[in-house]
């Protein structure tokens, strides 16, 4: 490994920028690929990419019959849950079983207790400075769970400004509705509105917070593994 | 899963420390295991000249082999692709219930 690439892959994570290390097995040469933000269309890169969304590192052979070692560099998987509420226990609880670094913010002290939240990050603040102080990024999903306007917009405008992969908001369809002719009045659009989940999680029936709370981190899931049929679904 | 990722930060870091204080630095990464392998894919270590090395390829079992090749391609230069087969007993040690293989990428960093 050269000593440059070395120095940009170690300024690439420090920028939690998703990189994939390939090395030639035969030649040692290794180059620094990006997939995320590269058009798919190229053999090297499109390998990168399914290694990357399965971040599971390995040996590729290309068509050439070359040998390549694919080392992803992923930065954490991280949730931010909006709404100390009853679903956000089994929901923080899963999103720990899966990786996740989780955090809540609510800033009524009574709901975010530390009792109720075990393992998890408590943020005692509203939730547009909660999102300033998570610094949410490409590998954040972000659940609001308030369905309380005055608590979950702030954070969703903050949100909607940045790069997660994941933005869920439960409440109804017509709770949804409402929710986005108030964003349209802060002037976001069609394209913003796509990358909102509402309502949240996958239609399994779910009935109980646990069971609401596994349909959500299904879908989460899903945007994470398969972000193109998430994007089909938003087209259709 | 954070754990990991802390591990590997420490470890390319302390490659670039190496590199920057100016000793010979060789980079060891697991790509590929079979069985029952104690680190994933991906795992590394590194080494510098006088043998100190951080991070793991494997639960301590081959780490020593590793780090003796490594300093071969510090010396050379060359790239090395070795197998290795934890056998049963080994294994056992680090808490396996069946033996392993793996191979190690070693490469000089330059």
């Amino acid at each position: 490994m050269k000593t440059e690439l070395l120095d940009q892959l170690l300024r690439d994570r420090a920028a939690k920028r998703q990189v994939v290390v390939a090395t030639d097995m035969a030649s040692g040469d290794g180059q620094l690929l990006y997939p995320g933000e590269t058009p798919p269309g190229d053999e090297l890169t499109d390998a990168a990419r399914r290694v990357m969304l399965a971040d599971k590192s390995g040996i590729v052979e290309l068509a050439d019959g070359s040998k390549v070692f694919l080392h992803v560099h992923n930065p954490p998987l991280r949730m931010l849950i909006v709404g100390a509420v009853h679903i956000a226990q089994p929901l923080s609880q899963m999103a720990v079983l899966a990786g996740y670094d989780v955090a809540i913010v609510d800033p009524r002290r009574e709901f975010a207790s530390p009792d109720r939240f075990p393992g998890v990050t408590i943020i005692d603040a509203w939730p547009d400075d909660g999102v300033d102080q998570f610094v949410p990024d490409r590998r954040t999903a972000i659940v609001t769970l308030t369905h309380d306007p005055k608590l979950d917009d702030p954070a969703l405008i903050k949100v909607l400004r940045s790069d997660v992969f994941y933005i869920g908001c439960l409440g109804s369809n017509r709770t949804h509705g409402k929710r986005l002719e108030r964003l349209a009045s802060e002037g976001f659009g069609e394209t913003e509105f796509n990358r909102i989940h509402g309502p949240v999680g996958l239609d399994i029936g779910a009935k109980s917070p646990a069971e609401i709370a596994v349909s959500i981190m299904g879908e989460i899931t899903e945007a994470l593994r398969r972000p193109r049929i998430i994007e089909s679904k938003a087209a259709e | 899963m954070t754990t990991e990722i802390v591990e590997h930060d420490r470890v390319l870091e302390k490659a670039a420390e190496w590199k920057a204080a100016g000793k010979g630095v060789a980079l060891a990464t697991v790509v590929a295991t079979w069985g029952s392998s104690p680190r994933p894919v991906g795992s590394q270590l590194v080494v510098e000249q006088g043998g100190d090395f951080v991070g793991s390829v494997s639960g301590g079992c081959i780490e020593g082999a590793v780090v003796t090749e490594a300093r071969q391609t510090i010396a050379d230069g060359l790239t090395r692709l070795i197998d290795y087969g934890i056998s049963d007993e080994t294994a056992w040690q680090v808490g396996l219930a069946c033996g392993g293989k793996c191979e190690v990428f070693i490469e000089p960093v330059e």
